[in-house]
């Protein structure tokens, strides 16, 4: 039977992670993401997880690393300057291609910034964080019931891709406290990474079949060696070649480029004869709705594109939609970062307004609805 | 007439194919790599249930080279790693083998956090004195006055006493050997793996390449005539009478060995209480 809670985001988040069968959690207190691992360490012993506060944000991340290849799903919460520490093991994620989830409640930077105040600063670093190339899978909720739907579906893409997934929220979702509907456990899909079957003399750790190698945990008997350095498919260093090394990135790569279609996830809103589109996400994804209804109150052609999932960025999907429409409008709580992707994606078709806030405060809606008013008076 | 070579019985551990090493001649990682095999034979430990967990660096290369489930981390960050790779599979003894750079600079306070958290492992630090790697660079053990490419007038800065720091953290089993004691060392890393919670053991390595060379020890051999005239093995001393200096001795053996109940052991008393 479904349940009806009142969490704030944060809490939703953690029980969103439990309901996908996240029973590791290792983290450091950060504001504004804190109730994530005070409720998880509330609630994993209840579920026969394990909770462990880790001594910094390098460490946590290195724990779930740890615990990912033990078994387990593992996730991580912080925000920006943990988030920032969080980096050099995405980056050992990546290139090991361990399923993990990291949430990172934005707040506004840079630096200490603005500790209980909300940004949406994070959007360029939850993809480029690390150095190297790679992809990462960037998710990001609007409300407390999206922290936890999307968090479970940030747990299945993990596993099913073997990449770190960034669920990236931001200090107001977190905070603010909404009705969560908690559908039954049976009308959750979980997804479980896949594992080798084959015996140890066949099996390549990280020769994909259909796209993903099989995972093999601590303890199976495999004997794996895993490496931070780039590897062959059998997992062994190979630091000198140039070809293992192109063959690599491109597959930590191309897994999830090829794949966009199927990671993406958007909410449209009026986009069906809009002529003026706002693009938005997180918080500032529903000032934009607001914004929305208003224009077509006042008869104005505009409709929302709220980006749930943000990387891999739809470029597709954008380039298709310039098409149809003579202006985006981009509000997000930065001084410019989706902006950037809109512009690259849709190849100067049509017009890119930045609609900025520098963090602190959410864009009323009326801020909003005055952008598009002038667009559409040819402003 | 071709004269075929005997395996070594230590072969059956080792990947084969990751033969030969990377180390330079007179490196005293194949003396520890060499005594922690007699060590899990001895132990007859399942290779299936054993995982080594490295950092970076020239020690950070052993767990690549034997054969278990093994994982070759970021600089410094092996300890928390492995951490999370204990708690979540209880199963598996898990050893952590790393430098002396990548345990006590950069992973310097995950090292003190397992060790009071009682964590379940193993760690084996080898301490060559400096940063092999990336060419010989002081590091958080060098002794004062030594010559490195970072110190070329001499060390000004304090080293760490590492079984020092390992007691004062709260490890319950705390030895130092030279490699010149592969025997001792052997059955220390037997009584460290037996023990439930943090165990430390630090090894005094030969680095005569970025190290030695500098400091009147050319040559690996030149080390161990170094240890053999200057350790003394004092059972039970307190640590922190255990610093090393040049020309001083170096004081090895068993320092610490005692029994706490370890974080595991904590957490699963926690969540029988929390389900009752």
């Amino acid at each position: 039977m479904k349940k009806i809670r009142f969490w704030s985001g944060d809490i939703a988040a953690a029980e969103g992670a439990i309901a996908a069968g996240c029973r590791f959690f290792a983290g450091y207190p950060i504001t504004p993401a804190s109730d994530i691992a005070e409720h998880m360490a509330l609630r994993l012993p209840q579920e026969n997880g394990i909770f462990i506060q880790m001594e910094d944000e390098l460490a946590s991340m290195a724990a779930i690393l740890g615990a990912s290849w033990g078994g387990a799903k593992v996730m991580t919460a912080t925000s920006g300057p943990g988030f920032s520490l969080m980096q050099e093991n995405i980056g050992l994620g990546a290139i090991t291609e361990t399923p993990c989830v990291v949430a990172d409640v934005q707040r506004a930077g840079p630096s200490t910034g603005m500790p209980t105040l909300v940004g949406q600063g994070d959007v360029m670093q939850s993809r480029w964080g690390s150095h190297g190339d790679y992809e990462t899978i960037v998710i990001s909720p609007s409300s407390p019931q999206e922290s936890f739907d999307l968090i479970i579906r940030a747990f299945n893409l993990a596993e099913l891709y073997r990449v770190p997934v960034i669920f990236l929220m931001d200090e107001c979702v977190a905070h603010m406290s909404e009705r969560v509907v908690v559908p039954p456990k049976e009308k959750i899909e979980v997804v479980e990474r896949l594992k080798p079957s084959m015996p140890p003399e066949q099996y390549m750790p990280f020769k994909p079949l259909n796209n993903i190698a099989p995972m093999a945990i601590a303890g199976m008997g495999y004997k794996i060696h895993v490496t931070g350095l780039t590897h062959n498919e059998k997992g062994y260093p190979q630091t000198t070649s140039t070809e293992v090394q192109e063959w690599m990135i491109r597959h930590i790569c191309d897994k999830i480029r090829k794949n966009e279609r199927k990671i993406r996830d958007i909410e449209e809103y009026e986009m069906d004869d809009a002529e003026i589109a706002v693009v938005s996400f997180g918080i500032a994804g529903r000032s934009a709705k607001a914004a929305v209804k208003i224009a077509r109150k006042h008869g104005i052609k505009a409709g929302l594109i709220r980006l749930k999932t943000i990387w891999p960025f739809p470029e597709e999907y954008f380039e298709n939609a310039a098409d149809n429409i003579k202006k985006f409008i981009v509000a997000e709580i930065n001084y410019g970062q989706v902006k950037l992707e809109v512009e690259r994606s849709i190849h100067g078709k049509a017009s890119v307004e930045l609609l900025p806030k520098f963090g602190g405060a959410v864009h009323t809606p009326m801020e909003i609805y005055n952008k598009i008013k002038e667009a559409k008076n040819g402003n | 007439m071709e004269i075929e070579a005997e395996a070594n019985p230590m072969d059956k551990y080792l990947r084969a194919d990751r033969i030969p090493h990377i180390w330079c001649p007179g490196c005293g990682l194949g003396i520890v790599l060499n005594a922690f095999l007699h060590a899990i034979d001895e132990l007859k430990i399942d290779m299936d249930e054993l995982a080594i967990v490295s950092g970076i660096g020239c020690t950070g290369r052993i767990a690549g080279y034997i054969n278990c489930d093994s994982y070759h981390t970021t600089h410094g960050r092996a300890i928390p790693f492995a951490t999370g790779l204990r708690l979540a599979n209880p199963e598996m003894k898990v050893v952590v083998i790393s430098g002396d750079g990548d345990l006590f600079a950069i992973g310097g306070n995950h090292f003190i956090h397992a060790a009071r958290r009682n964590i379940d492992i193993t760690v084996i630090g080898v301490n060559n004195y400096n940063y092999g790697m990336t060419g010989g660079q002081l590091g958080p053990t060098t002794p004062l006055g030594a010559r490195t490419t970072t110190s070329p007038y001499g060390n000004v800065e304090h080293p760490f006493n590492l079984c020092h720091v390992a007691h004062a953290s709260g490890a319950v089993y705390v030895a130092r050997w030279t490699v010149l004691h592969a025997v001792r060392l052997k059955n220390s890393i037997k009584e460290a793996m037996n023990k439930n919670g943090f165990s430390f053991i630090e090894v005094i390595a030969a680095c005569p390449t970025t190290y030695g060379r500098r400091n009147k020890m050319p040559t690996g051999l030149d080390e161990m005539k170094y240890y053999r005239e200057h350790s003394i093995i004092r059972h039970g001393i307190d640590p922190s009478q255990a610093n090393i200096e040049i020309g001083k001795d170096i004081i090895v053996g068993k320092f610490i060995d005692i029994e706490k109940p370890t974080y595991s052991d904590a957490f699963e008393e926690l969540k029988k209480r929390v389900k009752k």
